[in-house]
């Protein structure tokens, strides 16, 4: 199972030119958010969905290689601290917590730049909580076999 | 009338997908009629003109969950039949719900009301000032990330702690994984 990698040359090939522009539709659905359907929701699930076809396509050991999992588990606490930690900033500019307003001189602007932190961080911890998933699932039971 | 005749398709599709969802015994068919049953829902979303809702449904409804469903099914021993023992109390608790479900439904207002309580609480407010203050034309990620702020946090936080959950139940020995081949290639 783990290293079981496709025969299928279609499959293989097909994954590989797909990679790439499923990453860029990701970034594009995390940074359009304010202007079309998206957010760091959907743009996570969809990046985390790249790489779950990597491992899917080329076997775990392949995907570990890409995204290790130590540093995907690092990751995940980093996208919440950074949600977090823009509560915090705004703390320390005299303002309530979550409040953007003071993150710049005009409050609009502090809203944007808020409101694109926030949604990365949402962004960073969905992804690679699905990737997690996928590679818990994926590599349970292998040691008991 | 176009709005009704879609809506009316994609709901009869859905009760289709349902009857097979019921009938089919392979675990596997279950998981892919319920990756079309999420797909048709973000139908219904787009139809209902929710695009943010639609789009999520199908990114982690029919997608993500989808494949972690056949990963999960791909781990059962093979060839075990879905079967229903007594199906004489699951009849009567489906039954009450649907007799529930339906005296709810009479007193709900209708679809589109702009009467409707969920309409005239704070929605007005937000639709009237999120454009000009924040001048992002995405009302829906302002009230999720600004408005709403406190409560996406706690979104994040409960996806975070999911994730913890699964690596701590299935994944204990990942770290030893390397060192436990090592002992296998031992012996």
């Amino acid at each position: 199972m783990r290293d079981k990698i496709s025969s299928s040359p279609v499959l293989s090939v097909v994954s590989k030119i797909l990679f790439a522009p499923i990453i860029i539709f990701g970034l594009y659905v995390q940074f359009h958010g304010d202007y079309g359907p998206g957010g760091g929701f959907q743009a996570g699930v969809i990046v985390a969905a790249a790489f779950i076809l990597y491992s899917m396509i080329f076997g775990l050991s392949k995907g570990e290689t890409l995204v290790p999992i130590m540093i995907n588990r690092y990751l995940m606490c980093v996208g919440v601290l950074l949600y977090a930690g823009v509560g915090i900033v705004s703390i320390f500019l005299d303002g309530m917590y979550l409040d953007y307003n003071v993150l710049s001189s005009d409050p609009s602007t502090g809203q944007h730049i808020g409101i694109i932190l926030v949604e990365l961080g949402v962004g960073i911890t969905v992804a690679t909580v699905m990737i997690a998933l996928y590679h818990s699932f994926a590599s349970f039971g292998e040691i008991n076999e | 009338m176009n709005f009704l005749l879609i809506n009316f398709f994609l709901i009869s599709l859905l009760l289709v997908t349902t009857f097979f969802i019921f009938k089919t015994t392979s675990l596997i068919s279950v998981v892919a009629l319920t990756g079309a049953f999420t797909l048709l829902c973000s139908a219904i979303y787009v139809n209902l003109d929710a695009v943010d809702v639609a789009f999520t449904e199908a990114a982690v409804g029919s997608g993500i969950s989808t494949i972690l469903m056949v990963m999960a099914a791909a781990k059962l021993p093979e060839g075990k039949k879905n079967k229903l023992i007594n199906l004489f109390p699951s009849i009567i608790l489906a039954v009450a719900i649907s007799l529930i479900l339906i005296i709810i439904i009479a007193n709900l207002p209708l679809l589109g009301d702009p009467n409707a309580p969920i309409h005239l609480h704070v929605v007005p407010e937000y639709l009237k000032e999120s454009k000009d203050f924040f001048h992002i034309p995405n009302v829906v990620t302002n009230i999720l990330a600004s408005y709403r702020g406190f409560d996406t946090l706690g979104e994040t936080i409960v996806i975070f702690t999911a994730g913890l959950g699964v690596i701590a139940l299935l994944t204990s020995n990942t770290l030893n994984r390397k060192t436990n081949f090592k002992k296998n290639k031992k012996k």
